[in-house]
């Protein structure tokens, strides 16, 4: 009875089966072949023009760069005002276009909190304290992130709604471009944000 | 102390983030593989932060201490 519960012994031909793997000489080369050093890649969709918003932007860009790591900023709706040229008052051509700029004042110098703005009131406050501490500015943190070679992609559609023209933005932008563009940039880079 | 001479100072003393990674950058734009150069900051976020910029870039952090001021060296050598 007790016989019967052993399990049935396993055939002899079955252990006498050699493992099939490869000699190791031959597997192992291709496996270590070292795989070409490729740049590290970030994207950042820009797409808020706020003061909270583009600081995080241009010093995670800048650092980046910094660090050896290529870096594409795509900037789109309110993400292109800070990119418009100073003394670019009012832009656009017909009254919507004029009047969208003349409530958001474009230019880097001009972006407002996204909360607390207070009339100008919150921004004079952390301008002060971004004095005070050191800290530097939307200018010299743009200056230092298209020195290290940042590139800022500004989106073509909403340029047109807006109706900013090439010339309206500042000098060293790349090539406008679209959403395929960027989701091509964002599926091949190692890291992406959304700002 | 260094083997051969720091052949410049970046003086990031004063700035906060990113600026001494960024001036640090800057740095090694201009020079050659193997230069050294002495990084001071006052920014003690910038302890960690050039310890991982190295890591990430491959330059070498050859020598860090605090002087008696407060002050941060890094010594760095351009990968």
């Amino acid at each position: 009875m007790t016989a019967e519960l052993l399990p049935p012994p396993i055939p002899a031909a079955f252990l006498a089966v050699e493992p099939e793997l490869p000699p190791l000489d031959e597997a192992q080369p291709q496996a270590q072949k070292p795989a070409p050093p490729k740049t590290k890649e970030l994207v950042i969709v820009s797409w808020s023009g706020e003061y909270d918003r583009v600081m995080p932007t241009l010093i995670l860009a800048s650092t980046a760069a910094a660090s050896g790591v290529s870096c594409k900023v795509f900037i789109t709706f309110w993400g292109l005002l800070p990119f418009v040229k100073k003394g670019r008052r009012i832009t656009g051509e017909n009254w919507m276009q004029k009047m969208l700029s003349f409530m958001q004042r474009p230019g880097i110098d001009h972006v407002k909190l996204s909360k607390m703005n207070f009339f100008g009131m919150g921004p004079w406050m952390i301008r002060s304290l971004s004095r005070k501490y050191h800290v530097a500015t939307p200018p010299e943190l743009l200056e230092a992130a298209q020195a290290l070679g940042v590139e800022f992609i500004p989106c073509q559609m909403t340029m047109d709604m807006f109706g900013l023209k090439r010339e309206d933005m500042i000098d060293g932008l790349g090539e406008p471009a679209g959403a395929a563009t960027v989701i091509e940039l964002m599926t091949n880079a190692q890291a992406s944000l959304f700002i | 102390m260094p083997e051969a001479p720091v052949a410049s100072i970046v003086d990031a003393r004063g700035l906060s983030c990113p600026m001494p990674i960024v001036k640090a950058a800057m740095w090694t734009k201009s020079v050659t593989s193997g230069e050294l150069m002495e990084l001071l900051a006052t920014d003690p976020g910038s302890v960690k932060d050039v310890q991982a910029w190295c890591r990430s870039t491959g330059n070498e952090l050859v020598e860090q201490r605090t002087d008696d001021q407060g002050v941060f060296h890094f010594v760095i050598r351009r990968s």
